[in-house]
């Protein structure tokens, strides 16, 4: 029998103004198994503490109800109170009488009642508990971000600095993603490449770094603290250990095609630096185009050059598999492939209706007009430069009703730079609305248009070529009328969306993304930076559309999470989880097809059966990954599998108490 | 109990500790006022809830169940409540079949932040569980059986 102490607390008047907590106390006396029934003023004060570990120790006491406020408020509290006791803290349940019996029912007699009933059953359930033990798992410091934009390049530079290994994965041949295609940065103009450049060197330098480019992540398995990632590097078919980055091979190899990092404005080798700041500065041979490794020639032009015998054509994809406590996800975004969503705009048939990241490259020193801004189909300077907003975001008809966030204010920059930089432009921006909530950033697109921006408030319908012009029909929703603005050259502001591969990812790292794919954080206010999954967290445009200023300060705070599990050498994990009975389980796996964080696993076990020694298939629950749903619990055709904290034999005692 | 009060209802409402169970304390701090005849029970998700316990509420005599946890799409552990959903759909029908009022038994989805839902709610199940009675179902099959 066990030997129960029933506490109901009065707080104050909250509670024993609304029902009688005395004769609550009274009625949880005489349930069977309570040894010890008592009220106080205040169970969560010093003294109430006091009065529950002197009745444990007085009368023995080996589990303990307490009638009070929500669990959510003090069932740690109390859980605390009974590690300075002989009762395990788990061998405590709290009746609700405050939150969902006090404060919500006028008549006393009924909230008297209640309260009984919800002590009842409190006190049945508790019969049923039984001691459980935090499982200790030890953690791993060494961190992977995956992805190597200024998000992830921020995040690996905060956790090295703070003295701990970082992995740094990028899929790319060079790390710097989006940022170091830009030109300058809004709302201060500053130089991209300057800013973001010295970072990547940072990173290349730093002894705590290991910088794997051309690499994704094959497979994740484990649970915090410890995740067992393989990593699949392509092969570069240059030896990066004795290359020198002298770049000869790149001035002769004959095969020409275009370049992502110029965003297909001019072209590059097939043994290329997509730039020539790359991290890390040495190049690689894309096997797509190369034409000794297509098959279509001898070739052979760059190893026949390469002074150091660097160049490998037979270099194969490497598998490296490594243990990994903490997971950052920083893959940033993708723009919108508009062509086939838009043929009113041409659908990619006229050269000169262009992209934001295309005029960026064309803005550019480096790039391939060498900063002029030169329209694609003849070299011109555009004169008349129409920019649209919105392109495929805020559009539910265009698949995403979700504002792009940067665009407001880089068409501003866009609209400011072409008109500092060509005398008599005229620049026309169509816009569904301004958005500028960002220090400075209200002040950055005045500027704009006191430089003569002209902002026509309206969606483009179509655009068409005449007379030599393209033509931006729409309509100027403020004068109700419709325009035709003539131009030579068109900006589409396209709307960012998540890595191509982002959900494959997510499958991986058993975390969610929304219905566009953007990586779903832990909660959207509280826990900007975590994911479901412990030990995985999120930075930057991955998350959903933002600007680098916030892509940085969510950097810094996912590295800080990182550290802050980092600074333990071994985490707490909750005993409330799941167990097996290996005598009842009959390994149908039913509790692995519903888990949703592939904690339950099928093992193969020796067992004797009447026909003698046999094997068969059991269930296992990882305690690492089980976040004690109960899912599976549910699922179980023959009981064998049971969530602590909440078994079915807890449960269904309270359930049988209350319709006594 | 007494035989001169008037006849209340038991309602047991299975809660998921995320979700409903916060929003019924909600309701509590907002001092929302609702009937007195449901007792929750909390679990950490309503996929915790085995069909059986339902059905053992109903035997015991329990007048009205209900299992209410995070709306679809925002179980804080993900998929939890889409199980929940199509258990339930199939234990309704197997209740009716056993001739329990199909009003007995609801599943519901309530927020944290949903507190007037909560009240209002448990305000018209207990409604709709009052109108119809106690639950004897299983006491009459018990006394045929013998
Ligand atoms: C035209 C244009 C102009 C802009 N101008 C400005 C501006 O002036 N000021 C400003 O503040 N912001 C501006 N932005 C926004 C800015 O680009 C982003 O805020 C910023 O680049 C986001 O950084 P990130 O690291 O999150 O993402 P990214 O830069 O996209 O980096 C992600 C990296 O992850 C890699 N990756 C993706 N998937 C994987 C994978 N599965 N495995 C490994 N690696 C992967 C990618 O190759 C990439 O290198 C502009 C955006 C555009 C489109």
């Amino acid at each position: 029998m066990s030997r129960t102490g029933v506490f109901v607390c009065h707080c104050g008047s909250n509670i024993a103004g609304a029902l009688d907590v005395e004769r609550v106390a009274a009625a949880a006396g005489k349930l069977p198994g309570v040894r010890y029934a008592a009220s106080y003023k205040y169970m969560c004060s010093e003294q109430g503490q006091q009065l529950v570990k002197d009745a444990i120790a007085e009368h023995e006491l080996d589990r303990i109800v307490i009638a009070s406020c929500s669990p959510r408020m003090h069932e740690n509290t109390f859980r605390k109170l009974l590690k300075d006791t002989p009762v395990n803290p788990y061998m405590l349940e709290i009746a609700n009488i405050r939150e969902q019996c006090a404060w919500v029912h006028a008549d006393r007699e009924q909230a008297t009642e209640k309260a009984v009933d919800l002590v009842r059953m409190a006190v049945a359930k508790v019969a049923k508990n039984k001691p459980l033990h935090s499982s200790f798992i030890p953690v791993h410091k060494k961190a992977l971000v995956i992805g190597a934009g200024i998000a992830g390049i921020q995040a690996a530079l905060d956790i090295a600095d703070a003295g701990y290994e970082v992995t740094l994965l990028e899929k790319e041949s060079s790390i710097g993603g989006h940022m170091v295609m830009l030109d300058k940065t809004f709302p201060t103009l500053d130089c991209s490449a300057c800013i973001s450049t010295p970072k990547m060197s940072e990173v290349a330098a730093h002894p705590n770094i290991t910088l794997m480019t051309g690499s994704t992540v094959e497979s994740v398995g484990g649970y915090v603290g410890n995740f067992d990632v393989a990593i699949r590097q392509k092969a570069r078919y240059v030896n990066h250990d004795i290359c020198t980055g002298c770049g000869l091979c790149e001035t002769k190899c004959p095969a020409k095609v275009t370049s992502e990092f110029n965003q297909a404005l001019c072209t590059r080798t097939a043994v290329f630096r997509p730039f020539p700041q790359a991290v890390p500065a040495k190049p690689v041979i894309d096997p797509e185009s190369c034409r000794k490794l297509i098959g279509k020639a001898k070739c052979g032009v760059c190893q026949a050059v390469c002074p150091l015998g660097a160049i490998d054509f037979e270099d194969k994809d490497k598998l490296i598999t490594d243990t990994y406590g903490a997971i950052v996800v920083a893959t940033g975004y993708e723009l919108v492939d508009w062509a086939p969503l838009y043929p009113e705009y041409g659908g990619g048939k006229y050269s000169d209706v262009i992209t934001g990241l295309q005029y960026e490259r064309l803005v550019n020193a480096s790039g391939p007009t060498e900063g002029k801004i030169l329209r694609p189909s003849d070299k011109s300077v555009p004169k008349d430069v129409v920019i649209v907003k919105c392109v495929g975001s805020r559009d539910k008809k265009k698949g995403r009703a979700y504002c792009s966030r940067a665009c407001c204010m880089y068409s501003a920059k866009h609209a400011h730079q072409i008109l500092e930089k060509i005398p008599g432009a005229r620049v026309t921006v169509f816009y569904m609305d301004v958005r500028t909530p960002g220090k400075n950033y209200e002040e950055f697109y005045d500027r704009a248009r006191e430089d003569g921006a002209r902002y026509v408030r309206g969606r483009v319908a179509k655009i068409f070529r005449e007379n030599g012009k393209l033509i931006c029909r729409g309509e100027d929703t403020l004068l109700g009328r419709g325009v035709e603005v003539p131009a030579d050259m068109v900006i589409l502001e396209t709307a960012m969306t998540p890595a191509q591969d982002i959900r494959e990812l997510c499958a991986k790292l058993t975390i969610s993304t929304d219905e566009y794919g953007w990586v779903q954080e832990a909660h959207p206010k509280l826990r900007p930076v975590e994911t479901q999954t412990a030990g995985v967290y999120l930075a930057g445009a991955c998350q959903g559309p933002k600007d680098i200023p916030d892509t940085v300060a969510q950097a810094g705070a996912a590295a800080a999470k990182v550290c802050i599990l980092f600074s333990k050498n071994e985490i707490e994990g909750s005993p409330m989880i799941s167990a097996v009975d290996e005598n009842k389980c009959c390994g149908c796996s039913a509790c692995v097809r519903v888990c949703p964080y592939r904690a339950v696993m099928l093992e193969e076990i020796d067992s004797r059966e009447l026909s003698g020694a046999v094997k068969r298939q059991v269930a296992r629950v990882n305690a690492g990954l089980c976040q004690g749903c109960g899912a599976c619990a549910a699922s179980c055709r023959t009981g064998a599998i049971d969530l602590l904290g909440f078994t079915n034999a807890q449960i269904l005692k309270e359930v049988d108490a209350l319709c006594l | 109990m007494p035989v001169n009060k008037k006849w209340m209802p038991k309602i047991l409402a299975f809660c998921c500790n995320w979700c409903t169970y916060t929003g019924a304390d909600l309701a509590g701090l907002n001092r929302m006022k609702y009937p007195a005849d449901v007792r929750v029970l909390r679990v950490p998700c309503s996929s915790r809830v085995n069909p059986q316990f339902v059905l053992r509420a109903f035997q015991k005599g329990c007048d009205g169940v209900m299992v209410c946890g995070c709306h679809p799409g925002d179980c804080h552990y993900t998929s939890g409540n889409y199980y929940t959903r199509r258990r339930f759909m199939v234990l309704k029908e197997m209740l009716e079949f056993n001739g329990i009022e199909p009003e007995r038994f609801q599943t519901r989805w309530i927020s944290g932040s949903e507190a007037a839902k909560f009240r209002d709610t448990v305000a018209e199940v207990s409604e709709l569980v009052t109108k119809l009675g106690p639950n004897t179902v299983f006491n009459e099959r018990r006394a045929e059986n013998v």
